[in-house]
């Protein structure tokens, strides 16, 4: 009974909320509409309603998809302190950084479905029913990790959630080592990716020992900067505590990890234009543009401008510990290692071809609709679990079976919710 | 739309497994997975179940048995011959295309081997051209397993050669290089599918399971030397135009959103046939043969001819060697 309650109360809170709250979710729902109708064009025609080719065979969606997994690691660089060092500041942010765990990972899914040409074959991945050519293929692997993670950033706050609703404390012992799992766990699911793209010797651009390092570096860093987006709106728009000290923290590991990320993309850089050999010739493509071909040129040169620039910018303390310019640093952040990771990592690992072919990529409108769609899925997943995760963890939903509890079981978490129109904001300063 | 028959199933268990011997865990599954199907395509514009005629209805169930039938590799002699029967009667039954599909296995004592002459080629691409129509190669996207690059004297350089010259050849001051998949001994494309729906044959060639294939593009990403091919759409073959005699692995009719690659001509090949490319070339610029065969015009070359491969620093080592007269 109170597994029902505490269905009972996040379906409540999922579905109530101010009107922006609806404006939001409503919008949302239509980019996912769309892009449902740009997927069931490709379902119809073919994967050849893309842009991509056998010149090209990924795109814009593996493109999104190994971005989308560093995103869903990043979660660690918070779950760690706060479970694992028990660090205060974080405690009330690990949450949330599970819920953008589990939305990351359902765009991953989703960009992966959407590009396999035989969705219908995709049981034959099933072991057993199918055949997982595990541990020879390093997809296969991927299939594992991913959904391993999905299932522990699902269960582990699930667990830790129904505890406080029906008033218990959760106990360390059935939680933390699965913890401890889940922080190793995410390493793996970041590095499993890069190594599946490092581990093909056709491909030069890609196979460097450097990849899987640079994997996490930038994901570390796109990673704890959307963290800082999330509290921060979370902070100014409900009642729900975050200190300062969680956002001076973050700011802290996205600032060092950019830096980090920043020394790979010199020694990249340097190890293939001081003596450009063969090997070197899809890096000239993507930074320099090859034969008159430069379609990413200007992408990825944006992408490093940005990039550098916010790197900078936070590096001064002053900058940093300003709200006002920590956070259009971290958009800019996020975004230039998506276009980096987006544009600038997938597709110059296939032009020119291993055969010195250059066939350029661009995406067309279904895939276009299609990404935004996903996209938009994730945030809707997001929204979801922050709005049924704070008011349990804000302790204002209770299980109505506990004692002491109302005796109307829905009048609580209805009104006990904060509701955003009437909540004033919170100022940091 | 062409995947239709795949969806109905409703109701009559009894009718839809009339081939099947038992109904083991993965036909069970593969039920129940059927009514995800169902719900998913149910905008796929089925007739009424009443309404289809008895043509209909045996397309529907023999495409949905083909949708729960297993991975080739792991296959019975029994159920290969069962999916032949299906897919034989399928094309009839779609197309109206009378097929023969073979499932010869691998020849006991054969590895095949390729050799390319390059001062022989002038690049007429006649090769390609037979290799299409033998092959049943998509006519609207203009699949070539076949590549042919002219180079300039001087280097074998590929970033400097060009596959899709359309002028008079031979071109002064360049030779010719022709490239297909070169069956690697050691397949990287192979290693990375996630669900081995390729695999290397005792006889050494690479083959593709399409039924199998989930179309991820992990093998074409892996592969060195451009040599798989994906079926971005549903790939078009005329009827008149389509070579009855196939084989599972190799030219048979693929679905959309798989990949397919070259098989030497398997189902010439292990009839004790030339590939297609080979009795095509009009200047003897290919040899094909048994490397296993001490006799065979491959071994000779192989031993009289200074040849290469290509990458062969990425260690693949492919059975496609190149040499000069």
């Amino acid at each position: 009974m109170h597994l029902r309650a505490f269905l009972l109360t996040a379906l409540d809170s999922a579905t109530s909320g101010g009107r922006r709250y609806h404006l939001w979710m409503g919008t949302l729902t239509l980019i996912m509409l769309a892009g449902a109708y740009a997927y069931s064009v490709q379902l119809r025609q073919g994967l050849g309603v893309t842009g991509m080719s056998d010149h090209v065979s990924w795109g814009l969606y593996i493109s999104n998809f190994t971005f989308l997994v560093g995103l869903a690691a990043a979660a660690m660089m918070l779950v760690l302190p706060a479970y694992v060092l028990e660090d205060v500041d974080f405690g009330r942010a690990v949450l949330l950084a599970e819920g953008v765990a589990v939305a990351a990972l359902v765009m991953c899914l989703g960009f992966v479905v959407v590009d396999i040409g035989n969705p219908m074959g995709a049981w034959h991945l099933i072991p057993g029913l199918g055949y997982l050519n595990w541990p020879r293929s390093l997809l296969a692997w991927d299939v594992v990790v991913l959904n391993g993670y999905l299932a522990l950033n699902l269960a582990i706050p699930f667990y830790i959630l129904y505890s406080h609703y029906v008033g218990r404390r959760p106990a360390k012992r059935r939680y933390l080592p699965w913890m401890y799992i889940s922080v190793m766990w995410a390493v793996s699911i970041h590095l499993v990716t890069a190594f599946l793209l490092a581990g093909l010797p056709a491909r030069p651009f890609w196979n460097t020992a450097l990849l899987g390092p640079r994997f996490l570096a930038s994901a570390f860093t796109a990673g704890p900067a959307f963290m800082i987006l999330l509290l921060w709106f979370v902070r100014r728009n409900t009642t729900y505590a975050i200190s300062d000290g969680a956002f001076h923290k973050l700011a802290l590991i996205t600032t060092v990890a950019a830096q980090i990320n920043l020394v790979m993309l010199v020694s990249e850089l340097f190890y293939k234009f001081y003596w450009p050999t063969h090997h070197g010739i899809n890096a000239r493509y993507l930074f320099l543009g090859l034969d008159g071909h430069r379609a990413l040129v200007p992408w990825i040169w944006t992408a490093i401008a940005l990039n550098v620039t916010a790197t900078i910018a936070l590096m001064i303390h002053s900058i940093r510990r300003n709200p006002r310019w920590l956070m259009p640093a971290c958009v800019t952040l996020f975004v230039s290692i998506w276009v980096e990771k987006g544009m600038g990592l997938v597709i110059p690992g296939f032009v020119p071809s291993p055969l010195g072919e250059i066939v350029e990529y661009t995406p067309t409108w279904v895939e276009l609709g299609v990404t935004a769609g996903i996209w938009a899925l994730g945030l809707f997943v997001l929204t979801v679990l922050v709005r049924v995760a704070l008011p349990i963890e804000g302790g204002e939903a209770r299980s109505p079976y506990l004692e002491g509890a109302p005796a109307t079981r829905m009048a609580r978490p209805r009104s006990a919710r904060p509701r955003r129109d009437d909540t004033p904001p919170v100022r940091t300063r | 739309m062409r995947q239709g028959p795949v969806v109905g199933i409703p109701g009559s268990g009894e009718d839809l497994v009339p081939l099947q011997k038992r109904i083991d865990r993965r036909t069970a599954l593969g039920l129940l997975a059927g009514g995800a199907v169902l719900g998913t395509q149910a905008t796929g514009g089925c007739a009424p179940l009443r309404a289809e005629s008895d043509e209909a209805r045996e397309v529907r169930q023999l495409a949905w048995q083909e949708y729960i039938k297993g991975n080739y590799q792991f296959m019975t002699e029994e159920e290969r011959a069962e999916t032949i029967a299906r897919l034989e009667r399928l094309a009839t039954l779609q197309r109206g295309a009378d097929v023969t599909i073979r499932a010869t296995g691998a020849q006991p004592g054969v590895v095949f081997g390729y050799a390319f002459n390059i001062s022989k080629c002038k690049g007429f691409r006649s090769c390609v051209e037979a290799c299409i129509n033998e092959n049943n190669l998509d006519r609207r996207a203009g699949t070539q397993y076949i590549r042919i690059f002219e180079m300039e004297d001087g280097e074998v350089d590929f970033d400097l050669a060009d596959a899709t010259f359309q002028h008079e050849v031979p071109a002064e001051g360049h030779f010719y290089l022709g490239t297909q998949c070169f069956q690697c001994a050691n397949p990287p494309c192979v290693r990375v599918c996630p669900v081995g729906a390729t695999w290397q044959e005792p006889d050494g060639i690479t083959v593709v399971d399409y039924d199998w294939c989930i179309g991820c593009r992990y093998c074409m990403a892996a592969c060195p030397y451009w040599a798989r091919r994906f079926n971005w759409s549903a790939p078009d073959v005329p009827v008149p135009e389509v070579n009855p005699d196939q084989h599972y692995l190799g030219n048979r009719a693929r679905k959309p959103g798989v990949v397919e690659k070259c098989t030497f001509c398997i189902h010439r090949t292990r009839q004790g046939r030339l590939p297609a490319c080979v009795e095509a070339c009009p200047t003897g610029a290919r040899v094909f043969g048994n490397l296993l065969d001490p006799d065979s015009e491959i071994r000779w070359v192989l031993a009289n001819k200074r040849v290469f491969r290509l990458k062969e620093d990425l260690k693949t080592e492919p059975r496609f060697w190149y040499f000069t007269d």
